[in-house]
């Protein structure tokens, strides 16, 4: 064993930029032999980049990569994983049709003659998984397996490869509390084995239960690094969030008249695998919150209540309907909104015009047949552009033509123009520049003193903060404090987001 | 940024109108148009006539295509429909009807497509295929693999009469084209159609009922089919399950393509692909004056579509905007 | 998942059954309709039907190999039957009009039909263009090209030809005809491909995750491009197998036959979508293809357009137990 104190691998002000775009700057990352590391920041805050800057997917601009004292310098996955550096992804990189000896073995079959000797892939596969302590039939087709054991699986093919580093990015996203501690035992074992393991979540408790050292980033810089052992949790989710818990920001003065209406009602509204135990009242004239790191357990909320996801347990109800199963399609007809967090995947139609992305949803809600007559558009077209301050010369061109600030306005446009009740903003000022934020803010506090409901989802507590009348936080997928108006002040929400859950988790 | 982009149908537009041009040069007489017994005659209004099969199942594909999917099957559904038409005819149904019963089979071939694409999910290639196996099975049973004559002049006036001097064929399929045209762009429902093929995750969130709008255009393309089924038995006078309606398909997908609308989905251009059937029906004309022989034509229509799809290929248009800019460097 | 020993319910023997049910299902009912054919047509179950099941579907047993192949990656070929008409033609033109040896004749479709393969692989794969249209030009360019060559059929007369239409190799019940050889041997070769190289494993990985494949460090582009090369190789084969039986090359041969090619891919348990597949399978699916044609043959009252629909009913009923077993895996 070497002198497990000395660097296995040392990254070097490694810097990274995309267009327009300062991904990682001057970032170290030091990992030790024999040392758990967990790799934490949110969203933006450049560790998929270094993540993918350590495996070989982006090389770096600047900075150096030292692998056990000598300097590599990956260009693909591939080059990684024979430097020595193998990664396990939460959406599991293997082939879910072939067994799980050969997914083990790909690419590096023993072979006699050119034909591929199949005792052999299976002996050497059961070598692989007996390293990581599992005990399966190879022969078994990968897809048959839990996700957990997918999991295992990938390690063991990564370890085949004689890894000495090891990525685990978001590994316990999808797993359950027992399937957890079965994959931390491993990673304990390989640990006792030399390994140098690089550990990415959002689960804070599990950060504790088993990482040895601790490093944070924060808008593509380093901000912290130390042993978990001496970083209290408060500190670290003020390291994440970059606010030191004693600044205090205030919620926007409450509303005169305390009882609006409620135009949403859930109580215990859940789904497997999703969120539990949900009850959320939302108001007219109110900016209702969901607050919570990365994980928690947001998107999973707005999804339950626009009825993009079917939830399983409890009952909702929207106002001007009954509580049957609701589908996105019958939100839009009762008034409700619903901005994604992914414009690109669920947002915006990227060929089609602005002005055709911002009255679709107003065509879907009258049908086919009574068109929204140009001169309606053109009206809606100028309106919105104007009071939205969306930077377009002409309404034709496609959307995708636009930067992500104006796209981001233009999806606003897309609902206010179908005159909503309820507004869903899901993380709706993402990756957009500092002016069209604060234009959206201010937006969003009109339309809330014009009656409208808002749902406002955004990782920043700030926001939440300026923003919102009350606040739901949520952790590790259920609600972990509810916060009236008076309440929402920056240091009880994030004490409410990093406080241990009631119950010990491993 | 406030140049409005040129409409992809000119591109097509302009392929037609060289073709026509060099077929002109070729053979002068090639434009000419004369009215005889006051029918028009003359290549031209040939390109018409024998395009407006082509360019009927082609309306359908558009809409297909626009949602992201294609319809493989249309080949095989002309085919029974052609073979109902037979059957029809000869017990003396009157024509509405026969028209309608062929229309009616297309439709429902469609349902079964739409139903296996939208709502159980396969791959729309994988979908249609099925159809376009066992359609042919179907319509040979349908005539028992006979070769059906059609003995009925009202019925052959379909394809092959005037009306007012223009083909009564080039009538039908216009006016749909037309109905299609303000039933897809006087309504929101060619929006609709584009929005689903675009981003159907998005289409879904902004209220749209994704699924029926995707089966749908399988139905559509099915009744284009059926109606197809119907022309084509007429304009040979006969139902051949064996050769009705066969590589109609790939002849539609290509006018679709060469019209300008993307298999990718979403934007569509209903009158590119009317250009684009017109363009395909040129060139086989074309290559016939030529002396090419009509087995061979084929040829021309491969790399004409190969070429098409490269142009539209994103990859290939990176690496020219890539080679456009370096030049602009250099500069 | 405390015991750390993962055995999920009932056994390895009747894991391995259900993994490859789709293969067990296409084996059951071959035997099912070769029994019912049996009990039904006298004289079906017999050596000389059995072996004429092979002898008369080699051509589409060939070309369906190739497509095999492809379709593991997830792709498909639909130019299979045009580029065996183009083969055929070219071999018979290039024997009897030229005067060309078989072999030579034989070497040049091998490498024309081999290289045009390559070629729309090549295609799809470094434009991403969709393989349906590329292969459907492709379909378009062959059949062109065949009939390029000659506009009708030309018959071959060689003596290598007459000694090959009469090769039979005796087996005691029956005698297998050369052209039932030839399609054991192809078999024999593509299972040995497909099965136990290091370059068929890779076309399943690609088709059953091509991300991942990437990210695993196969050679993806490469793989892709030679299964349509070897698909194209296989239909050229096709085309000059047909050739060796009929004693003549048609431009029109093998018109429709990539559907029947796909039909028997697909029955025989590969899936569509790729990533999961059986080069037995295609055997399986290429023999109930055969008894449907001989069941048919020997009814005399069923007419053979019978047999596009049974195959058309199959081709669904596959795809859909596939796509069932696919949704159970993920509610799994």
């Amino acid at each position: 064993m070497s002198d497990p104190a000395a660097p296995l691998l040392a990254l070097r002000g490694i810097g990274k930029r995309f267009p327009g775009v300062v991904a990682l700057d001057g970032v170290d990352f030091t990992l030790r032999a024999g040392e758990i590391h967990a790799l934490l920041g949110e969203n933006g805050a450049g560790k998929s980049t270094l993540i993918k800057v350590l495996t070989g997917v982006h090389p770096p601009d600047a900075g150096t990569i030292e692998l056990a004292g000598r300097p590599v310098r990956p260009d693909s996955p591939h080059a990684a994983e024979r430097a020595g550096i193998s990664t396990v992804y939460q959406e599991v990189n293997l082939v879910p049709t072939l067994s799980v000896a050969e997914n083990i073995m790909l690419g590096r079959q023993p072979r006699r003659l050119g034909l591929i000797r199949w005792g052999e892939v299976r002996r050497r596969a059961q070598a692989a998984l007996a390293r990581v302590g599992l005990e399966c039939d190879v022969d078994a087709e990968l897809g048959s397996l839990s996700v957990a054991l997918q999991q295992m699986v990938a390690i063991a093919r990564a370890l085949d490869v004689s890894a000495r580093v090891l990525v685990l990015d978001e590994p316990t996203a999808s797993l359950d509390a027992a399937e957890v501690a079965e994959l931390f035992r491993v990673m304990r074992r390989l640990r006792d084995d030399g390994l140098g393991i690089v550990f990415v979540t959002h689960f804070l408790e599990q950060v504790y239960a088993v990482t040895d050292r601790i490093t944070v980033l924060r808008n593509g810089r380093l901000v912290g690094s130390q042993p978990t052992a001496e970083l209290p949790r408060l500190a670290l989710v003020s390291l994440m969030l970059g606010r030191e818990i004693k600044l205090e920001e205030h919620a926007p003065a409450p509303r005169a008249d305390r009882e609006h209406p409620a135009v949403y009602e859930a109580t215990g509204l859940g789904r497997r695998g999703s969120v539990q135990g949900v009850d959320l009242r939302l108001r007219r004239g109110e900016v209702t919150g969901l607050a919570g790191l990365l994980g928690s357990g947001r998107t999973e909320t707005a999804r339950l209540v626009f009825g993009l996801d079917r939830p399983d347990a409890g009952t909702a109800r929207l106002a001007g309907g009954g509580t049957h199963r609701l589908t996105p399609r019958d939100a839009v007809q009762r008034g409700v909104g619903f901005c994604s967090e992914d414009r690109k995947r669920e947002g915006i139609l990227p060929n089609l015009s602005v002005r055709e992305n911002l009255i679709v949803a107003l065509q879907a809600k009258r049908g086919a047949w009574r068109p929204v007559t140009e001169r309606e558009q053109r009206e809606l077209c100028e309106r919105f552009v104007a009071a939205l301050r969306i930077k377009v010369a002409d309404v034709e061109v496609p959307i995708n033509t636009l930067s992500g600030g104006n796209q981001q306005k233009v999806l606003l446009a897309r609902w206010l123009a179908t005159q909503p009740v309820l507004l869903i903003l899901d993380e709706p000022t993402r990756g957009i520049d500092v002016g069209a934020k604060q234009e959206i803010e201010q937006l969003i506090a009109k339309l809330s003193a014009d009656g409208l409901a808002v749902l406002f989802i955004s990782s920043e507590v700030e926001e939440i903060v300026r923003n919102c009348h009350r606040v739901l936080v949520l952790r590790e997928r259920r609600p972990a404090g509810e916060f009236a108006s008076g309440e929402v002040e920056l240091s009880r929400l994030m004490r409410a987001m990093a406080e241990p859950a009631g119950e010990g988790k491993p | 940024m406030s140049v409005r982009r040129i409409s992809p149908v000119w591109w097509p537009a302009l392929g037609l109108a060289l073709m026509l041009v060099a077929n002109g040069l070729f053979d002068p007489g090639f434009l000419r148009v004369t009215i005889l017994d006051g029918h028009l005659y003359g290549s031209p209004v040939d390109i018409l006539n024998q395009g407006s099969r082509v360019m009927l199942l082609a309306l359908g594909m558009t809409l297909v295509i626009a949602t992201g999917g294609v319809d493989l099957s249309v080949g095989s559904v002309v085919a029974i429909s052609a073979s109902v038409c037979a059957h029809l005819v000869a017990r003396g149904t009157p024509l509405p009807l026969v028209i309608a019963a062929a229309v009616g089979t297309g439709l429902a071939a469609g349902a079964i497509n739409g139903l296996l694409v939208a709502r159980l999910g396969l791959q729309p290639i994988v979908a249609t295929l099925i159809l376009m196996v066992a359609g042919r099975g179907v319509a040979q049973l349908i005539t028992d693999g006979q070769v059906l004559i059609i003995a009925s002049p009202a019925f052959a006036f379909l394809a092959n009469g005037y009306v007012l001097g223009i083909p009564c064929a080039v009538w039908i399929v216009g006016g749909l084209f037309v109905l299609a045209h303000v039933a897809l762009r006087r309504t929101a429902a060619g929006l609709f159609f584009e929005a689903v093929g675009e981003n159907e995750a998005a289409a879904h969130i902004a209220g749209l009922a994704a699924a029926r709008i995707k089966a749908l255009a399988y139905v559509v393309s099915g009744g284009c089919a059926g109606l197809c089924g119907a022309l084509a038995a007429s304009h040979v006078q006969a139902a051949d399950a064996y050769r009705a309606g066969e590589n109609m398909e790939l002849d539609a997908i290509f006018a679709v393509v060469v019209g300008g609308t993307a298999l990718t989905g979403g934007r569509f251009f209903l009158w590119g692909s009317l250009v684009g059937a017109l363009l395909l029906q040129t060139l086989t004309l074309g290559l016939y004056n030529f002396g090419v022989s009509p087995a061979v034509a084929p040829v021309p229509k491969a790399l004409l579509i190969v070429a098409v799809a490269l142009l539209q290929a994103e990859v290939v248009r990176r690496w020219a905007r890539g080679l456009w800019s370096r030049k602009g460097a250099a500069a | 998942m405390g015991a750390r020993a993962v055995e999920p319910e009932g056994g390895r023997g009747v894991r391995i059954l259900r993994q490859n049910l789709p293969l067990v299902t296409t084996a059951g009912i071959l035997i099912a309709l070769y029994a019912v054919a049996s009990f039904l047509y006298d004289g079906f179950l017999s050596g000389r039907v059995a072996v004429n099941l092979l002898g008369d579907n080699a051509v589409l047993g060939l070309a369906a190999l190739g497509l095999t192949l492809v379709i593991f990656t997830g792709g498909i070929d639909l130019s299979v039957g045009a580029v065996a008409g183009f083969t055929s033609i070219l071999v018979a033109a290039l024997i009897s009009g030229r005067g060309w040896p078989p072999a030579a004749a034989w070497a040049v479709a091998l490498l024309l039909g081999t290289g045009f393969g390559a070629a729309m692989g090549g295609l799809i794969q470094s434009c991403r263009l969709p393989a349906f249209l590329i292969t459907l030009a492709g379909v378009f360019f062959a059949r062109g090209m065949a009939f390029q060559v000659s506009t009708d059929s030309v018959s071959i007369d060689h003596p290598l030809y007459t000694r090959l239409a009469e090769l039979y190799l005796p087996l005691g019940v029956a005698e297998l005809p050369f052209a039932a050889m030839a399609l054991l041997a192809a078999l024999a070769v593509a299972w040995l491909v497909g099965h136990h190289t290091r370059f068929g494993r890779n076309l399943l990985a690609i088709g059953g995750n091509e991300q991942s494949a990437v990210l695993m460090g196969l050679p993806v582009g490469r793989a892709k491009v030679a299964a349509y090369a070897l698909s194209g190789g296989c239909a050229a084969l096709a085309g000059i197998l047909a050739t060796v039986i009929t004693g003549s090359g048609d431009p029109a041969r093998g018109v429709g036959m990539e559907l029947d090619a796909i039909a028997v891919v697909v029955i025989g348990g590969t899936l569509l979508a790729g990533g999961r597949g059986h080069v037995a399978g295609t055997l399986l699916g290429l023999l109930i293809f055969g008894v449907i044609q001989a069941a048919l043959l020997f009814d005399g009252r069923l007419s053979s357009w019978w047999s596009r629909i049974v195959v058309g009913l199959l081709l669904l009923a596959f795809i859909l137990l596939q796509r069932f077993l696919a949704s159970r895996k993920r509610a799994a």
